[in-house]
This record gives C-alpha cells, sequence and structure tokens, in this order.
C-alpha cells in the first residue's frame, strides 16, 4: 500500500517536470509532435526504473557512511558520500550503453522508435535528479526505489506527451511573433504547472 | 589576449547568443534555484568556475580523446569539477548549499555545460575555450538573476532577504504575489524576458 502511495505521489504531486523542472530541455526540444515526444517518454521511464534502484544499492552498501561494515566490520568508519556525484553518473552513462545494446538486440523495433533519444539520455537531468531525489528520501528498499523510479518516469511522460499533444493543437493559432516557438511553449509549461499544483498538499 | 574573434567569444553569449533565451540550454536548474537572489547568485558563479575550467580541460586534451567515449569522458572532468565546487560550498556557505540541495549536483547534467563542451572546447584552443566558458556561464548567470530579482520582489517583498517594500505599503492592503514563489512562475518569467529579448532582436524571431 505504501509503494502505492509513493507511485502516485511521484507522478503527480513530485512531478519531476512541474515541481522539480527536470529533464526540462529534452522536454522543451522534442516536444513537437506527439510521436517522438511518446517515443523519448518511454526511453526516459525506463532508465528512471533501471537506474534508480542500481544507484540506491549503490548508494546502500558503497557509499554511504558505514555502508561497507558488509565487507568488514574494520570499514565502518569509511564516508565515501562525496563520491556520490561521480559514481551515480557513471552508472547512468554505462547503463544506458547496456541499455542501447540490450534494446538493438532484443528489440529492434522499440531500439527504431527510441533512435537518437537513447544515448541523449545520459545527459538528462531528470535520470540523475531521480538518483540525487532517491539519495534526499531514504527510501527504505530497493523495491520502494524501483517504484519511485517508475512514478517519476510515468510522471515525466505524461508531462511530454500532454505538453507535444498542445503544441500540435497550437501550431495554427495567432500567437505574437516574439513568443512564437520557446516563449510560448515556457507559458505553456507554466500553466500546466500551476494545473498541476492543485495535487500540492494532497496526504497519500 | 583579446583580439576581435576573443571578444566576440565572450560577449555574444551575453545577448545574441545568450545560453537559456537563444540556446534555451540550461533551463531546469535557472528555473529551480530562482525564488531567492542569493542561491541564484551563488548556483551562477558555480556554472562560471566549473564551465570555465571544464571547457579549459577538455580543450587541453581534445586531440587525445577517442570520439566513441567522448561523452563519459567530458561527463567525469564536469563531474569531479563539480564535487569540487560542492565540497567547497559546504566548507564556506552550509545554508545556501542546503537550499540548492540537488542542484549544484546537477550541474554536472546542465546542458549548457555538454552543450558547450560538444560545441566549443572540442574544436578550439584553451584560452578561447576559457572565454567562452566565462561568457555563457556569465550569460545564465545574467538571466539567474534577472528571474530571480523580480520573482523575489514580488515574491517575499525582498532582495537578498532584506526587506525593500515598505511596512506602510502593506498596511494599506498590498500583499506579496505567493504565486510567483511558486515554481510555475518561473517559466512565465523567463517566458516574458524571452518575449522582451525576441522584440529587440528580430532575427531571433520563429517564422
Amino acid at each position: 500500500m505504501e509503494e502505492l502511495n509513493l507511485f502516485v505521489k511521484s507522478i503527480f504531486i513530485d512531478n519531476m517536470i512541474f515541481a522539480y523542472f527536470l529533464g526540462m530541455c529534452s522536454f522543451l526540444a522534442v516536444s513537437k509532435n506527439v510521436k517522438t515526444a511518446f517515443g523519448l517518454g518511454l526511453a526516459v521511464t525506463f532508465m528512471l526504473v533501471v537506474t534508480v534502484p542500481l544507484n540506491y544499492l549503490l548508494d546502500t552498501y558503497v557509499l554511504q557512511p558505514g555502508a561497507l561494515t558488509w565487507l568488514s566490520p574494520s570499514l565502518a568508519g569509511v564516508d565515501l558520500s562525496f563520491l556520490g556525484l561521480i559514481m551515480f553518473i557513471a552508472v547512468i552513462a554505462s547503463a544506458t550503453q547496456l541499455v542501447e545494446m540490450a534494446v538493438e538486440k532484443f528489440a529492434p523495433a522499440l531500439y527504431n522508435q527510441l533512435g537518437i533519444f537513447l544515448p541523449l539520455i545520459a545527459v538528462n537531468c531528470a535520470i540523475l535528479g531521480g538518483a540525487l531525489f532517491m539519495q534526499q528520501r531514504d527510501l527504505g528498499s530497493v523495491w520502494s526505489a524501483t517504484v519511485y523510479g517508475a512514478g517519476s518516469g510515468v510522471g515525466w511522460f505524461l508531462a511530454i506527451v500532454g505538453l507535444a499533444a498542445i503544441r500540435e493543437r497550437i501550431a495554427y493559432s495567432h500567437i505574437p511573433a516574439p513568443l512564437r516557438g520557446v516563449g510560448i511553449t515556457f507559458i505553456i509549461t507554466g500553466l500546466m504547472g500551476i494545473a498541476f499544483m492543485s495535487f500540492m498538499g494532497i496526504k497519500l | 589576449m583579446l583580439s576581435k574573434q576573443n571578444k566576440e567569444v565572450l560577449f555574444n553569449p551575453f545577448s545574441k547568443d545568450n545560453p537559456v533565451l537563444v540556446q534555451i540550454l540550461g533551463i531546469c536548474s535557472t528555473l529551480a534555484v530562482t525564488a531567492k537572489l542569493e542561491p541564484a547568485i551563488v548556483m551562477g558563479m558555480s556554472v562560471i568556475a566549473v564551465m570555465a575550467f571544464s571547457n579549459v580541460i577538455i580543450s587541453l586534451i581534445r586531440s587525445t580523446i577517442p570520439t566513441t567515449i567522448r561523452i563519459i569522458v567530458q561527463l567525469v572532468v564536469v563531474a569531479a569539477l563539480v564535487i569540487v565546487v560542492q565540497q567547497f560550498l559546504i566548507a564556506y556557505d552550509y545554508d545556501v548549499s542546503r537550499q540548492l540541495s540537488v542542484f549544484i549536483g546537477l550541474i554536472i547534467t546542465n546542458c549548457i555545460l555538454m552543450g558547450r563542451l560538444e560545441a566549443f572546447a572540442l574544436n578550439n584552443r584553451p584560452w578561447p575555450s576559457f572565454l567562452d566558458g566565462i561568457g555563457n556561464g556569465l550569460g545564465y548567470t545574467i538571466i539567474l538573476v534577472i528571474v530571480a530579482f523580480f520573482r523575489e520582489l514580488l515574491g517575499s517583498g525582498t532582495l537578498f532577504g532584506y526587506q525593500v517594500i515598505p511596512q506602510f505599503c502593506y498596511d494599506h492592503g498590498y500583499m506579496n504575489n505567493g504565486l510567483m514563489i511558486l515554481p510555475p512562475m518561473a517559466l512565465i518569467t523567463v517566458a516574458c524576458i524571452i518575449w522582451v529579448h525576441r522584440a529587440r532582436n528580430k532575427d531571433l524571431q520563429e517564422k
């Protein structure tokens, strides 16, 4: 039950895009049409589901103060947490590479659909953000970390598909020239964010 | 030292080639840290530092990096510099480093960094790369400061934490606009800046 709450919470209340602005660059750049937005959304969700639990394990068993006790009791005083960032980004970059190879081998159709987005995900802030927030929140177990990753991914997915759909619709609207393109996209995202804020304060 | 070309590299990012307004890079942190001026400035300075030095380092080793693994090399260089900045902030400005929370870490994936490393540092000598880093970092900081200025002034009535809007305004019914502190208004503030900027620079308008 608790996991379900976490899932819903990370989709709506702590939405990666509207509450924390993570993954904004690709969010704005790749939301011109629904089809590509769909592909990128899938890829991001997938990578979050894979990397958040991996980074959780890394954090719990290697990086946290005293985390190396399982190796030998004499290592109880070791604190590697300052290496967190570099380890997380290494895990993410290599996981991206592995996933790319696996998807290419076993699901060529999906691979073609995702195309160039898979490698670009290594530098998507939403993925690293997922790892860092996971660390900040002290999730209890690998399972909750996976659920958290999945929820954040689905939230990101919904947001980008929604924005892409709106952008397709406004293509023919009369917009003041300086606002065309990027400007109006920012405003739409802002308004969507205000709408998403209606979920704030909901206690699950 | 500052030839005409180098000057362009340094000053273009302020307006004509601004990383936030024109290249649309590094949006995440622009929006997240601008509710108050102080963290915005600290963030801007951190980005300038990381960017200038990562540009120089990548530019120095540019001919030895195999292209296939260049992204990982870039990430490692940037991550190492960000860790230095993070530890420095924790040591000297603990409160602000708490406020910025994960966003210092997210400098690693700040697209401005990767964008400039890919587009400039990989093909240029160290000194112009250094200037390019400083210029783009400053261009980014300027936007951060403008957004934070309006958000803090209208949202909390303060600047750098000092009360700016006099008490008698509040006595006569003035209220802080709480919406300005919330994240979505950052997007709309940036949109307004883009609007003004593109209205003045007609060649940047789309279609």
